[in-house]
């Protein structure tokens, strides 16, 4: 066993902190927060100019030959700097797809075009049906002269609205079958939702979408499977940003209780602040392995649905436990607009909910046990 | 970042199952925490002493030490998985008194004669070792002990009390912290002495934890004369020397792989009875559990991995620590609440699920949750030495 990262892994962590310190300041997030796009294409365009959006494709598609390994370590610096960028839904939830259960055209036709930052692309999954599982899909696709028609409205959907495809989810019978819309086809409508982390997740209604057939990735009917590696692999991903920020909010909350002073001491020498932020500690170490555990089993092509639903169910839980404490640690302040501390608690409770929260992958986990 | 074992650490786990598939009687079942606990009967001493010797045999007694000293200079990532399969079995016999907690601290602190008269005797099974430290007056501050120790030509003569000291009325010697200058601050007048129990004017009381069972003792002195060649260390550094031992091999991994094996038994009993299996509230406690054990076991190695590389896991494993003692409470819990009234059933009943194992959690799994140093002290650690808080 081996707990640390090599040379090569923390260089990386080292300049991907840097990059982010510099190009990412609380500021910026703000002010993306209030923007409609959701994201920074400056900041986009640079991470791709630095290789992160394509570190995980092979060099013939454009990409590094990287290990999701290494991506884990990116993802964790941003959850740290909760860069506003689409990098979960065009890489992961998309990029990872189309190398696994693309055809060679595909893989040509995207994912040069998602590793220079050109596209944006996002999955549409989850419907109001509010589940992660193939009975949630009523959306349908009907075959007709080569296409097929797509009716039905997908919710909860991340950066829609400024997709340049979106990885449609889609009933054809009983099975499931991925198809690889245009975001301009005539027939989608997207309304933006009002988030609590104030990321730009949508509504989007297909009303008669033609796709032509060959945009069909992987097989027809065989969709599901593909999605449910995926959802494992955004899963670890959406662990790894929430440990960042986590460990970021922590950091802060011990800063400030050091700060701090009320009755003549600062608050963080009174026993139960400190039994508190131990607890927080505890949490966010117990978070980082169980998440670089799966991270590295998913990279080693190791069987971990286990390991993968246990991190994400302790991630969830363990992380947004540290943030209440964080934002109560710091008193009323830590619920105003104007201190940071809230930022981790929103995005935190988003990350928590996305790809199956704690109730969601204990299920899977009592199954992985033989219940 | 690798999280899995070396080809030849899951061979040399696999060489440990098998020899305790071998040992092991058929109807081997534990239920207590520390194995010896349950060990009342001579023939259970006989099995004890036994898996003892054969243990000492494969050098698994010494496996890390320096070969110098009998040892085998494997890796504390082999001993712990040593010391994890032990507790995952429930295996009488290892004695981490002598091996574990003695031995490093003779390789610090001992002189060569020290070394040379102890070590191999560990190594070898033939002498078993206790504790001596806490006192009913001194135990999370267990720098105020008063125990006395003076001075009188070759000799220190011992008058006190201790408590809590495990296995003591099956121990040959007692390593013991003791006051020698009780005009100093309260960490400086201390020294550490090793004791043979054969010496005149030492008395052990039996103390029955709540399945009655003997495991502690209250040890009295009474004018108890030890040889100054005895002392370790140099005169009032018994403090500083008996650090030195609670920092050696302190990831918890026994508590850990006790409440896997009880974790694991509840799975089982679970799974055959399916009005419990597809019961949801249980099915989600249950999986909760599984994943804070593997959460624990990863902390536990974590601290194993920083103990291997040489450094000093100062707070690392005070959290393994901490984590494990807040999960006993928990996993007792869960168990209580699966089995309903048959909870309650201790073993021997015919009617008492997995022979009474889950009582028997509840009832003596927690204690050791304090031993080494509380949750609560372990957290003061993590507070001040790791997050750098103000005390």
């Amino acid at each position: 066993m081996d707990f640390g990262l090599s040379e090569e892994q923390e260089m990386l962590r080292s300049m991907a902190r840097d990059f982010l310190t510099r190009e990412c300041p609380v500021s910026l997030v703000r002010e993306i927060e209030a923007d409609e796009r959701g994201y920074s294409p400056e900041l986009w365009r640079k991470m791709a100019g630095l290789g992160w959006l394509g570190l995980v494709f092979p060099e013939e598609y454009g990409g590094s030959g990287g290990s999701f390994l290494d991506v884990t370590i990116l993802l964790e610096e941003m959850g740290r700097s909760l860069a506003p960028v689409p990098f979960v839904p065009a890489v992961v939830l998309c990029g990872l797809p189309i190398l696994t259960a693309g055809t060679q055209e595909q893989k040509r036709e995207f994912l040069p075009k998602i590793a220079t930052g050109e596209a944006i692309l996002t999955m549409a999954l989850t419907e109001p049906s509010a589940s992660y599982t193939a009975e949630g899909i009523a959306t349908r696709a009907t075959p007709r002269r080569g296409d097929y028609i797509i009716r039905g409205t997908k919710l909860f959907v991340p950066y829609a609205h400024v997709a340049r495809y979106l990885l449609c989810v889609v009933r054809t019978g009983p099975g499931i079958t991925l198809l690889l819309v245009d975001g301009e086809s005539p027939g989608i409508k997207c309304t933006l939702l009002n988030t609590i982390a104030s990321d730009r997740q949508s509504e989007v209604i297909f009303d008669g979408v033609r796709v032509p057939q060959r945009n069909t990735l992987g097989k027809r009917d065989e969709g599901w499977g593909v999605v449910e590696a995926t959802l494992r692999q955004a899963a670890v991903a959406e662990c790894a940003l929430m440990l960042g920020g986590a460990q970021r909010a922590l950091e802060m909350t011990v800063d400030y209780v050091k700060e701090r002073v009320q009755y003549g001491r600062p608050i963080g020498s009174f026993q139960v602040v400190q039994h508190k932020c131990v607890d927080m500690a505890v949490d966010v170490e117990g978070a980082r392995y169980i998440t670089y555990q799966a991270a590295w089993k998913l990279s080693q092509g190791l069987p971990c649905i286990r390991e993968v639903s246990m991190a994400k169910a302790w991630v969830g839980d363990a992380c947004s436990r540290t943030c209440a404490e964080a934002c109560h640690l710091h008193g009323a302040i830590g619920y105003t607009q104007e201190h940071d501390v809230q930022l981790y608690l929103r995005r935190i409770k988003a990350a928590d909910l996305t790809f199956g929260d704690a109730t969601f992958h204990h299920e899977i986990v009592a199954q992985q046990l033989g219940l | 970042m690798r999280f899995q074992f070396s080809e030849e650490q899951e061979r040399f786990r696999q060489e440990v199952r098998d020899f305790f598939d071998r040992e092991l009687p058929a109807n081997w079942t534990v239920g207590e925490w520390l194995p010896e606990e349950s060990l009342e009967t001579e023939d259970d001493w006989a099995l004890f002493s036994s898996l003892r010797r054969k243990m000492a045999e494969k050098g698994w007694l010494s496996m890390w030490w320096p070969k110098e000293y009998g040892g085998q200079e494997r890796s504390r990532v082999e001993f712990a998985i040593l010391r994890e399969e032990i507790f995952y079995r429930g295996v009488p016999g290892f004695d981490g008194f002598g091996s574990m907690m003695l031995a490093p601290l003779l390789l610090t602190y001992g002189t060569e004669e020290q070394k040379r008269k102890h070590l191999p005797r560990i190594a070898r099974a033939e002498v078993r070792w206790c504790q001596g430290f806490s006192e009913p007056n001194a135990g999370s501050d267990l720098a105020s002990l008063t125990t006395r120790a003076v001075e009188d030509g070759d000799y220190f003569v011992i008058n006190g009390q201790k408590c809590w000291t495990s296995v003591g009325h099956r121990a040959d010697w007692v390593f013991l912290l003791v006051r020698t200058d009780p005009t100093v601050p309260k960490h400086k007048g201390l020294s550490f002495l090793l004791v043979d129990l054969k010496t005149p004017g030492i008395t052990m009381n039996p103390v029955y934890n709540l399945l009655g069972h003997r495991h502690w003792n209250e040890v009295f002195f009474d004018g108890v004369r030890v040889p100054k060649e005895n002392l370790v260390g140099e005169k009032n550094q018994g403090w500083y020397v008996a650090a030195a031992l609670l920092n050696i091999e302190r990831s918890a991994i026994e508590t850990c792989a006790g409440l896997r094996r009880a974790l694991d038994r509840l799975l089982s009993y679970v799974k055959e009875r399916d009005t419990l299996a597809s019961n949801p509230v249980i099915r989600q406690k249950l999986a909760a559990l599984a994943t804070k054990v593997e959460v624990c076991r990863l902390l536990c190695y974590r601290t194993v991995w920083l103990e291997d590389k040489g450094l000093n896991p100062a707070y690392e494993s005070s959290m393994g620590k901490a984590f494990a003692a807040d999960l006993i409470p928990e996993v007792a819990d869960a168990g209580l609440q699966v089995l309903g009234l048959y909870g309650q059933l201790g073993r021997g009943s015919k009617w008492a699920p997995l022979n009474g194992a889950v009582e028997q959690v509840y009832l003596a799994y927690p204690p050791w949750a304090l031993a080494g140093g509380s949750p609560e002290a372990q957290k003061n650690i993590i507070a001040t030495m790791g997050l750098g808080l103000p005390r």
